[in-house]
C-alpha cells in the first residue's frame, strides 16, 4: 500500500484541524489523547488496512478498535478523510441526534469496529476478532489503539495473557504512550512503567517507537506482520497534543475543548485558517 | 419423572448445537466441568476457547468472535458472569447489541455447600435492567435445551440463568413449545395466579395441586423469559384471578417479582404476594435445606397464594 509520508503528514495536518473544530463546535470532548494518535491512525487507514469505505462490514477488512474510546475525534476525523462518511458530519460530534458520538459506537457510525469508551475492554474484543479470523482461516489483521493511563484496567492483562496464549499474531496493538491521564502524569497517578517489559513479560513481541515517526510506525507494523506465534505490543512514545502547542504535554487538555480563540490559534499553527 | 440440573442439559444442547451449526463457538471462565461446557469442548476443542480465571475477558473476548460472524455461548457461574463482568456485559455485548449468549449456571441459593459468596441472588435484576438483554430462566433440562436453541436462533445478547442441583422434568410432553417472550400456561385456574420461573416452576405446580385439595383454584404460568416478559400473559391471567404470586430462586428486589408488578401496576393492578429471597444472602447448606430456610418452597407459595386470594 501507498507510503508516500509527505502524503500522509498532508492527511495529518488535515486530521488534527478537524479535531479542533470539531471540539470547539461542540465544546466537549477529548483533544489531547486525539492529537497524540493522528500519526498511528493516519498509518494505519491510509498505508495499512484492509479497508473499503463503500463496504465498511467488508467480512475480510482488517479491523481496528479504538480502546481508548475518549480519542474518538480522531477516529471520526480518519474515518471522514478515508470517506466512510461525510465530513461536514464531523461537525455534529456529540450533539444530540449525531451519528457521531462521544464515544465511538458501532451502530452508529460506519467504520466504527467497536464500541468503546469504558476503558479497558479493547483488547479482549480485538483478540475475540483474531479467534474468529484464525478459526476462519481469514488473512485480516486487528489492530488496537490502548492508552497508556488505560493499560491500569486489570482487564488489560486479563486479555494480554489470552493473546499470548492463543499465539494471537494477527493482533498487533499500539499504546499512545503520552504520559498523562485525567489526574495527572502517569507515573505519579498509578505508574504503569514500564509498559514494555511487562508486555514482554506477558508473553508479547514489543517493539518500542517515537509515535510521531511515519517510518517508524511502518517499520514496526511490518515486524508484527512477519512476527509468528506471538501478538506485537507498538509501544509508540508520544506527546499528548501533539501540534498545538499550547496543548502539548499539558494534563488540563486531557478533556477540555478549545474556545473559539484556541482554536484560531491551533489552527494557525497547524497551518491552516479557521474555515480552511 | 426425571431429575435434571439445567447445566447438564446445557452441555448436551451445546454439543448438539456445535453439530449442526460450525458458527457456534464455546467461551468459559475455569469452569468447564461445572457449567458443562467441557462436554463441547471435547467435541469441538478448536471451537472452544477458555480463558482461565478472567470473566472480564471472557464476555470481551466472546463480544469480539460475535463481530466476525460466531455465536459465542460464554459461560461461568451467574455471580461472576452477571456480577464480575457486568460492565463488559453492559457497554462490550448489548450497547452494540452483539451476538452473545451468556449461559450463567450455578445460580441461586442451589449452588449450596460453597455458600453466600456464590450464591447469585440479583444476577436476574441485573441483567434485566439493561437496554437489549433477553433473560431467560428454564424451568428443567426440556426447557434448557429449549432455550439454548432458541437463543442460539436469535439475534442479539442473551442472559441464560441455569442451575447446579437436579431439578424434577416438567415439559416432557409432545405439545410443549419454547418461544422466546411467551409465557408457558401449565395449570388453568380462577382464584389466583401463580407465576414462576426457574426451579420455582416446579414448586408451584405442586403448590396448585395442594391448594386444589383445599378449594383454591390457580393458574400455573411458567414466565420462563423475564425480559422480554410475556404482558399479555400475565395481564389476562390476573384480569381474571384478579389475585398474583410470584416465585423465584431471587432476591424478591429486581427478578420476576418486580417485572410481574411492573406490568400489573399498569396495566391491571391486583395484590401480588412475591416469593423469593427476602432481601439477604445465603448460606451454605444442601440445597434442599436452603431453599426450606429462605421459603422457596411449595408450603410459602400456598401460603402466599391464601394470603393473595384473602387480599382480593
Amino acid at each position: 500500500m501507498n507510503r508516500d509520508i509527505n502524503k500522509l503528514k498532508e492527511i495529518a495536518v488535515e486530521v488534527r484541524k478537524n479535531i479542533i473544530k470539531m471540539l470547539t463546535e461542540s465544546q466537549s470532548g477529548h483533544p489531547g489523547g486525539s492529537l497524540s494518535a493522528v500519526e498511528i491512525l493516519t498509518s494505519l487507514y491510509f498505508s495499512e488496512m484492509k479497508v473499503d469505505p463503500n463496504n465498511p462490514k467488508w467480512e475480510d477488512r482488517d479491523r481496528f478498535i479504538l480502546s481508548k474510546g475518549h480519542a474518538a475525534p480522531v477516529l471520526y476525523a480518519v474515518l471522514a478523510e478515508k470517506g466512510f462518511f461525510d465530513k461536514s458530519e464531523l461537525m455534529t460530534l456529540r450533539k444530540i441526534d449525531s451519528n457521531l458520538q462521544g464515544h465511538p459506537s458501532i451502530k452508529n457510525t460506519p467504520g466504527v469496529d467497536m464500541s468503546t469508551g469504558s476503558l479497558g475492554q479493547g483488547l479482549s474484543v480485538a483478540n475475540g476478532m483474531a479467534l474468529a479470523g484464525k478459526l476462519d482461516n481469514k488473512d485480516y489483521r486487528v489492530y488496537i489503539l490502548l492508552g497508556d493511563g488505560e493499560l491500569e484496567e486489570g482487564q488489560v492483562w486479563e486479555a494480554a495473557m489470552t493473546a499470548a496464549h492463543y499465539k494471537l499474531d494477527n493482533v498487533t496493538a499500539f499504546v499512545d504512550f503520552n504520559g498523562l491521564q485525567i489526574d495527572g502524569p502517569c507515573t505519579q497517578v498509578m505508574n504503569v512503567t514500564p509498559i514494555a517489559d511487562k508486555f514482554r513479560a506477558f508473553g508479547w513481541n514489543v517493539i518500542e517507537i517515537d509515535g510521531h515517526d511515519y517510518n517508524q510506525i511502518f517499520d514496526a507494523i511490518d515486524k508484527a506482520k512477519s512476527t509468528k506465534g506471538m501478538p506485537t505490543m507498538i509501544v509508540a512514545k508520544t506527546v499528548k497534543g501533539k501540534g498545538v502547542s499550547f496543548m502539548e504535554n499539558q494534563v488540563g487538555w486531557h478533556g477540555t475543548a478549545p474556545s473559539k480563540e484556541q482554536c484560531e490559534q491551533a489552527l494557525q499553527e497547524l497551518g491552516g485558517a479557521i474555515n480552511g | 419423572m426425571a431429575n435434571l440440573a439445567t447445566r447438564e442439559a446445557y452441555g448436551k444442547v451445546l454439543v448438539e448445537l456445535g453439530k449442526e451449526n460450525k458458527n457456534i463457538v464455546v467461551l468459559d471462565a475455569d469452569l468447564s466441568k461445572s457449567t458443562k461446557t467441557a462436554d463441547f469442548a471435547k467435541a469441538f476443542p478448536e471451537r472452544f476457547f477458555n480463558v482461565g480465571i478472567a470473566e472480564a475477558d471472557l464476555i470481551g473476548t466472546a463480544a469480539g468472535l460475535s463481530t466476525c460472524g460466531k455465536i459465542p455461548f460464554a459461560s461461568t457461574f451467574a455471580m461472576f458472569a452477571a456480577g464480575r463482568a457486568f460492565e463488559q456485559i453492559r457497554n462490550s455485548v448489548c450497547y452494540p447489541k452483539l451476538n452473545v449468549k451468556i449461559a450463567a449456571t450455578h445460580a441461586g441459593l442451589t449452588v449450596g455447600e460453597d455458600g453466600a459468596s456464590h450464591q447469585s441472588v440479583e444476577d436476574i435484576a441485573i441483567m434485566r435492567s439493561i437496554p437489549n438483554m433477553t433473560v431467560i430462566c428454564p424451568a428443567d433440562d426440556v426447557e434448557t435445551m429449549a432455550a439454548v436453541k432458541a437463543a442460539s436462533e436469535y439475534y442479539g445478547p442473551v442472559y441464560i440463568r441455569l442451575g447446579r442441583s437436579s431439578v424434577p422434568t416438567i415439559n416432557d410432553r409432545p405439545e410443549y413449545k419454547f418461544e422466546i417472550g411467551k409465557a408457558v400456561l401449565l395449570k388453568e385456574g380462577k382464584d389466583v395466579s401463580i407465576f414462576a420461573t426457574g426451579i420455582m416452576v416446579s414448586e408451584a405446580l405442586k403448590a396448585a395441586e395442594e391448594l386444589q385439595k383445599e378449594g383454591i383454584d390457580a393458574e400455573v404460568i411458567n414466565i420462563h423469559t423475564i425480559k422480554p416478559i410475556d404482558e399479555e400473559a400475565v395481564v389476562n391471567s390476573v384480569k381474571k384471578t384478579k389475585a398474583a404470586v410470584t416465585c423465584e430462586e431471587h432476591n424478591i428486589i429486581g427478578g420476576l417479582g418486580s417485572a410481574v408488578c411492573e406490568v400489573l401496576s399498569e396495566k391491571c393492578p391486583a395484590v401480588v404476594k412475591r416469593v423469593g429471597i427476602k432481601d439477604t444472602f445465603g448460606e451454605s447448606g444442601k440445597p434442599a435445606e436452603l431453599l426450606k430456610k429462605y421459603g422457596l418452597t411449595k408450603d410459602e407459595i400456598i401460603k402466599a397464594a391464601k394470603e393473595a386470594v384473602a387480599a382480593k
